[in-house]
């Protein structure tokens, strides 16, 4: 029996940063963006050829992709279910929204201010950020969590949803932005500028991918996981289970917040059902598909999902929302860890043999 | 609003005191101040739940270095008294300080946590999605805000601490294993190896015998025993045989306050102690 003796049955890699689930989700998305574009790049009457509507779709998945990232990373390795995390995306959405409707126009006031670059991509962060830290500063010093949670980010995102519907606030009322033009004074209905939003939107999937696996494996993500599980103990161990709870929740906040604000100029337009508590909802149905507490399976579960939805509704528009819940229903009773569960299951069957 | 007001008054009078010491003047190594006396001291401590009494004018004084038993039947205080002193529940009146210095009525869960006061729970409590070895890292004392424990990374000195306190507790073949797949006594160890990590200097252990077969209680009886000297150790339990083993002195709880204090014997022959608990025990008198 020595020190070294390691029980086989371990997964030590879980720790280190590269694990081989880091290099496989990370050469996958380098890799698939790569082809996409190769695709995209053939003549027109190519078989394979990859039109620029699929790269613009694909794109919008890379957004969706971001903000399951966002959740899983809270709801995953925190145990903090955000059923309102579809705000902080839509105020990053708006944020953007914003800047591209002052393009060319002369705005005056503080959405003049927002034709400045710079300050809208402040604003894409602050805003979800400082929403997060002020909503959670006072969720989790009350210690408000579980359902009770769940519910109130529900009720926030609704609130927000009536608020932006209204014309006062200058968002466009119900219609929400649209007709945006320019982005960084090129054409949006360019080709390389729907190309540059599909690389842009990969790239930042990637980045928050590492951001989050390094959260995830430093001492903080243990005593995240560990606040997941037994709070109390944790509590009395000498953490600060609030502060840890809200810094994670504003990361959190934050890629959403870049997820919408990358989502808006691809789709063209941000209106208040983007608020509407059913989009949280089935932001947190694809995480619990692809596999909650593995950041490879959100990004799985948001893709998966996203394109069964392109695919059924356009084929059966009325069956989707059928098949969604039917689909949540069968994984969370057949295979309560999601896709992920299901690869890494046969992943050590194959190990073992 | 009263209640509040005379807590600021106090506040204020103690802060203009003319003896005062403030606390930034202290040497930040050993913050808790023994040289006056006990390590632990309670007194006149009350707290109701809906008109139910649960702790009622309780005195307790726990020495430094001392292995002290609690006992008392259900209901008596015993829990609600280990959140008092972690600072889990607020009493109706009273003072608990910790040493001569940290009035613990004005501190939150993890400043009494990080003063060293550990807590090892009647459930075993341990993060059972972690690994045995990771469980007593998180525990291991060290800075505990946000960004470190974001960058923190395990020395070499850390690592040695975490295999010191596998030894004692017997557990570092399963170093590696999941807290999840350990036996209930394994937990039970790993708890209070977690609680060593913290280096704390008042170990508060609730029930932990409850559920374990006769050999782990022995050896929980010898880990506890030689951790006494080193920190002081309050242990609360209800069987009686293993209160006989570790036991130097015991206190009686019954309705929420002392009803008797002083090593088992004098405390099992005391009339008033045999009447609420100890009466026609076959147990108690079995041992």
């Amino acid at each position: 029996m020595s020190h070294s003796s390691l029980d086989p049955n371990r997964d030590r890699s879980r720790q280190a940063f590269l694990s081989r689930a880091t290099l496989i989700t990370s050469a996958l998305l380098i890799g698939g963006m790569l082809l996409v574009l190769v695709l995209h790049a053939l003549p027109a009457s190519n078989p394979l050829y990859v039109s620029s509507a699929t790269v613009a779709l694909l794109g919008k998945y890379f957004t969706y992709m971001l903000l399951a990232l966002a959740v899983d990373l809270i709801w995953g390795y925190l145990g903090i279910l955000s059923l309102g995390h579809g705000a902080f995306f839509a105020l990053g959405g708006y944020a953007m929204g914003l800047y591209l409707n002052a393009q060319g126009a002369s705005l005056s006031g503080w959405q003049g201010l927002m034709a400045s670059f710079p300050l809208a991509a402040l604003a894409v962060v602050l805003a979800p950020g400082i929403l997060a830290l002020s909503f959670g500063w006072l969720a989790f010093r009350s210690r408000v969590t579980g359902v009770y949670f769940s519910i109130i980010t529900q009720a926030m995102t609704f609130a927000l949803m009536l608020a932006f519907n209204r014309n006062e606030m200058g968002m466009g009322g119900s219609t929400g932005l649209t007709r945006f033009s320019e982005l960084l004074g090129f054409r949006l209905a360019a080709d390389g500028m729907t190309v540059a939003l599909f690389v842009a939107s990969g790239s930042a999937v990637l980045l928050a991918f590492w951001l989050c696996r390094a959260i995830v494996v430093s001492r903080l993500g243990r005593v995240a996981v560990a606040t997941r599980d037994a709070e109390a103990r944790v509590r009395f161990l000498g953490y600060r289970v609030e502060h840890v709870k809200l810094s994670l929740f504003v990361v959190s906040a934050m890629i959403a917040g870049i997820a919408g604000a990358l989502y808006v100029p691809q789709v063209g337009i941000i209106n208040p059902s983007t608020f509407a508590p059913l989009f949280s909802i089935e932001v947190v149905v694809w995480v619990a598909l692809g596999g909650r507490a593995t950041l490879f399976g959100a990004l799985l579960g948001a893709l998966v999902v996203n394109y069964l939805k392109t695919v059924l509704t356009g084929a059966m528009p009325d069956a989707w929302l059928f098949l969604l819940g039917g689909l949540f229903v069968v994984v969370t009773m057949a295979l309560p860890r999601g896709i992920a569960g299901v690869l890494a299951w046969r992943g050590r069957q194959e190990g073992a043999t | 609003m009263n209640q509040s007001a005379r807590t600021r008054v106090q506040q204020l009078r103690e802060l203009s005191r003319p003896d005062r010491v403030f606390d930034f003047m202290l040497p930040a190594q050993s913050p808790v101040d023994v040289r006056h006396g006990p390590i632990l001291y309670m007194e006149d401590v009350s707290v109701s739940f809906d008109g139910f009494r649960a702790i009622n004018r309780l005195d307790l004084t726990i020495d430094d270095g001392e292995l002290r038993c609690i006992i008392g039947p259900n209901g008596a205080g015993k829990t609600t008294m280990m959140d008092i002193i972690t600072g889990k529940t607020r009493p109706d009146s009273g003072q608990v300080w910790f040493g001569s210095r940290h009035n613990l009525l004005t501190l939150d869960e993890p400043r009494i946590a990080n003063l060293g006061i550990g807590r090892k729970f009647q459930k075993p409590t341990v993060f059972e999605a972690l690994d045995v070895s990771e469980n007593l890292e998180l525990a291991m004392a060290g800075d505990r805000r946000v960004w470190k424990t974001l960058l923190a990374r395990l020395d070499g000195a850390g690592q040695a601490r975490i295999d010191e306190v596998l030894e004692t507790i017997g557990l570092t073949a399963e170093r590696h294993r999941l807290a999840g797949v350990l036996s209930h006594g394994q937990k039970q160890w790993l708890e209070i190896g977690m609680l060593l990590m913290q280096r704390p200097r008042l170990l508060l252990v609730d029930e932990p015998v409850a559920g374990m077969t006769e050999p782990e209680m022995q050896r929980t009886a010898e880990l506890l025993t030689r951790l006494a000297g080193q920190q002081s150790v309050v242990v609360v339990e209800h069987d009686m045989g293993f209160v006989r083993e570790i036991a130097r002195k015991v206190t009686v709880l019954h309705q929420g306050s002392v009803l008797a204090e002083g090593s088992l014997d004098q405390v099992a022959s005391d009339p008033r102690v045999v009447e609420v608990y100890l009466g026609g025990d076959e147990e108690a008198s079995g041992c």
